[in-house]
């Protein structure tokens, strides 16, 4: 008999300091203040986006630099349905989501016929499709966009306070919920064949795996997470435009650098990614374009000489793992452990 | 005062990541001298000629050629310096014509008795073929148009990996009559063979290798079919 | 005739694009390399066309004197200091890297000369026109462009398939190992083909920066103006490429007439039928 574990010392540490800290930020409203709720929730977005970002390309193989595509189509989403169909903003979000999901079948049916960089080039020409096409849009503000109307803001909550412990919450949940998400697909057998596609596609096929079909559905599972962040993204900033719905640098440089520098392929990567990120952002404060020129300095150096990231070296130099991700064969009716 | 053997390997061990393939392996070459080289499967002949040829250092020991030492070259250090592989699986480049490789053979420009015209003369098939694509020759034509390469290249050492793979015998012993003739422009060859009739009858000097150690040598005239069996198999 | 008109325009201006994926082609072909910082080292040569064109008080065109020769430098020692150490079998590192590079130029440009938008003067030139027949005038400066892009493209097939450079080329893209063998320095290879590419970009640069206005945000569009010429065109056809050009010119400008709007959205439609349609391109080349 034999079964297969999962879990080690340090993945129960792990998971019993992730569960004390989800805890303690669910009453963040309680003991932080306005500006502490808005950099936490800035802080959830960008570990979703990056962790969403890391299934599709560290693990997939899908390097994708134009999923602005879908945080810009979930936001224009979620004000077409609040403002045009009445849709209540929190409903509004998973809808997005969905929507978004099935957008991204035809996109991928697309763009899969590249490979490799010109994908990755692809997935940028579909985000500035979005991006024109938006600004055609004339009844969400066409060029300049528009600002979410005072009668769907109140129907989120009556007062300021509540709408920003709403909003709060709504991004830790929803960050909870694509991280647990991810981690079992990622203990699944479908998450057994993701490693092996990343480990060696060709050999990954002739082992019986319909990689076409696991990569479409991870992309679109993909677009169904960031749609969704991108509606909440806008609903906490309560305006959109084209430029800011589908800006690469907000929404594809920062979580790029964010998972390289943390850890690609890697679960806990963009979540120690996003600390360094935001540590770094507030010390250094204000440098402007500086600050993105530095970041692009510090990705490419840790591709180059630490191309698994701060989390990836530390996970090998220890054999740590903050999640219970990892496959253990262990064989039952033993005299001792197995090594 | 003896002269210095060109080409001297002394020991050296080779790894393929943590696999080991040559365990102190020694070999030499004099100046126009032809030296074969046997084994089965993964005895560990190719290892030694891409060692030789730049394309894997070896981990200790020492190779020199015409009193330098080349072990830590890279490849294209060792083509400059005079040793030229034919690699195995003859290897055209598929994207040139036959004339194409041979002229990018001889991109180094180093002196020699070996121009276009000369290997034209020595490989007349290849002329008639000169603007076809290289894939499109047999394979007997395209071991032709390797050896061809690398001659162009005015070597002082040709080393041949393997070339009767996959060929007719009529097809080897056709290529293998042309061998005195670069051998008489001044080259010294070694050939690594599975065919050992050929080598031998090709070779002065025959090393035997066996599981990544030299068995067995000798000259070639004088080794007897049973030393080279117990070497070859190692019963 | 207005419609002849408006996709002569298309066709002249394909012209640049043409150069934008030349480069971008060429890197491809010779070491699967696709630099995604190629748009904004375009930008990058027109801002030094800008600083020689100032500093010296020369006019654009004497620029490239200077520019090529600095951006083939540039090239040269880009790839050997840096993206030579990307290659290999993953695709990650060089997509990231570019992609990083490609954050560096634009910001680093946006220190050093602000947002605001610039322009080459290259004088009477920008605005004369000659007549080609009743109602049908065509710009002398596009002209030009058109036919220097067409010599640049007949000059890098001329060098790819008639010297011993671009045998070297081929043969690297073949078989790094083997071209090692025949006594090629592959590091030396690459930076030589980065070294043209960014030559090509150089002169790409200095036209769009004649052309048209420039700040430092506008790299990524070049890029997948580039991009999609070459895959409207067939991957490995430097022809092919200039048709892919032309069409994605003409698409623009047809979409221009339509509505101002639509210009760009027009050529990326056109992009995205042909990669549903006939993703290959119109002429592929069956590259190795």
């Amino acid at each position: 008999m034999t079964r297969v574990e999962h879990a080690t010392r340090s993945s129960r540490i792990g998971v019993a300091l992730i569960g004390a800290a989800v805890i303690t930020l669910a009453f963040a409203p309680y003991w932080g203040d306005r500006q502490t709720l808005r950099l936490l929730a800035e802080m959830f977005t960008f570990v979703t986006l990056a962790s969403l970002w890391n299934l599709l390309a560290g693990y997939a193989g899908l390097v994708s630099v134009g999923q602005q595509a879908f945080v810009g189509l979930g936001g224009y989403l979620l004000f077409a349905l609040a403002i045009l169909l009445d849709v209540h903003p929190i409903a509004a979000i998973p809808i997005a989501g969905l929507i978004g999901a099935l957008v991204a079948i035809p996109v991928a049916a697309l763009i899969f016929r590249l490979r490799g960089a010109y994908f990755a080039i692809g997935t940028w020409v579909v985000a500035e499709v979005f991006r024109l096409l938006a600004a055609q849009v004339s009844a969400l503000g066409g060029g300049s966009g528009i600002s979410l109307p005072s009668s769907v803001v109140q129907a989120m909550a009556p007062t300021r306070q509540m709408r920003e412990f709403e909003t709060y919450w709504l991004a830790l949940g929803l960050t909870v919920l694509v991280l647990a998400a991810i981690v079992a697909l990622l203990r699944s057998r479908h998450g057994l064949a993701l490693t092996a596609i990343r480990d060696n596609e060709l050999a990954a096929r002739s082992n019986g795996i319909n990689v076409g079909r696991l990569k479409l559905a991870v992309y679109v599972l993909t677009a169904f997470g960031t749609s969704m962040i991108g509606a909440l993204i806008f609903l906490q900033k309560l305006r959109i435009s084209p430029d800011t719905a589908f800006s690469v640098n907000d929404w594809t440089a920062f979580v790029i650098f964010i998972t390289v520098i943390g850890g690609i392929g890697r679960i806990e990567g963009p979540i120690i990614g996003t600390i360094i990120f935001f540590f770094l952002r507030q010390t250094l404060s204000d440098l402007g374009s500086l600050y993105l020129l530095m970041m692009g300095a510090v990705a490419i150096v840790v591709m180059l000489w630490a191309p698994k990231g701060l989390w990836g070296y530390i996970a090998e130099r220890f054999s740590w793992q903050a999640l219970p991700l990892q496959r253990r064969l262990v064989l039952e009716k033993e005299t001792g452990g197995k090594p | 005062m003896p002269d210095a053997p060109l080409l001297e390997v002394k020991a050296i061990d080779a790894f393929y990541g943590d696999f080991q393939a040559l365990f102190g392996v020694s070999l030499a070459v004099e100046a126009r001298q032809v030296v074969a080289v046997i084994g089965a499967n993964g005895a560990g002949k190719s290892t030694l000629l891409k060692s030789i040829g730049g394309l894997m250092h070896p981990h200790s020991g020492e190779i020199l050629f015409a009193g330098s030492p080349i072990a830590q070259m890279a490849a294209f250090d060792v083509l400059h310096r005079g040793v030229a592989l034919v690699p195995e699986g003859r290897r055209l480049f598929p994207s040139l014509t036959v004339e194409e490789n041979l002229l990018i053979g001889g991109q180094s420009r180093r002196p020699g008795p070996w121009t276009l015209g000369r290997v034209y003369e020595l490989f007349p098939m290849l002329a008639e073929r000169r603007d076809l694509p290289a894939l499109a020759l047999s394979g007997g034509q395209q071991q032709m148009a390797a050896i061809a390469r690398a001659l162009m290249a005015n070597p002082q050492l040709l080393l041949c990996d393997e070339i009767s793979l996959g060929l007719a015998p009529v097809v080897v012993r056709d290529i293998y009559a042309r061998m005195p003739q670069i051998v008489a422009e001044g080259a010294s060859l070694i050939i690594v063979e599975q065919d050992i009739v050929q080598a031998l009858r090709a070779a002065n000097h025959v090393y035997c290798l066996q599981e990544g150690r030299v068995a067995l040598q000798g000259s070639a005239r004088e080794l007897t079919r049973e030393a080279i069996s117990a070497a070859y198999f190692g019963v | 005739m207005p419609w002849l008109n408006i996709i002569l325009q298309g066709v002249l201006i394909g012209g640049l694009y043409a150069m934008f994926a030349a480069g971008l082609s060429l890197i491809f072909g010779v070491m699967r390399l696709v630099n995604i910082a190629h748009g904004d080292l375009i930008v990058l040569a027109a801002y030094i066309a800008l600083m020689v064109t100032q500093a010296l008080d020369v006019s654009p065109l004497t620029s490239l004197l200077l520019v090529v020769p600095v951006m083939a430098v540039i090239g040269y020692t880009l790839q050997r200091g840096l993206l030579n150490r990307t290659l290999g079998d993953d695709l990650l590192p060089p997509l990231l890297v570019t992609f990083g590079l490609s954050i560096i130029i634009q910001n680093g440009l946006l220190e050093l000369f602000t947002a605001d938008s610039r322009k080459l003067q290259a004088g009477a030139i920008e605005v004369q026109t000659f007549q080609l027949m009743q109602g049908v005038w065509i710009g002398i400066l596009p002209l030009i462009q058109f036919v220097v892009a067409i010599g640049v493209i007949a000059g890098l097939e001329t060098l790819f398939y008639r010297t011993a450079l671009g045998r070297a080329f081929r043969a690297t893209s073949d078989d790094q190992s083997v071209a090692q063998l025949v006594g090629l320095d592959t590091r030396h290879v690459f930076a030589l083909a980065m070294a043209l590419s960014l030559a090509v970009v150089a002169i790409a640069g200095v036209f769009l920066a004649v052309r048209a206005n420039f700040d430092p945000a506008i790299g990524p569009a070049r890029l997948i103006f580039g991009f999609e010429a070459v895959v409207i065109g067939g991957l490995g056809s430097m022809w092919g490429t200039l048709v892919g050009g032309i069409v994605l010119g003409v698409a623009q400008a047809i979409g221009a007439q339509i509505d101002p709007g639509w210009q760009l959205l027009a050529g990326h439609i056109v992009f995205l039928a042909i990669l549903a349609v006939r993703p290959q391109g119109l002429f592929p080349k069956v590259s190795g």
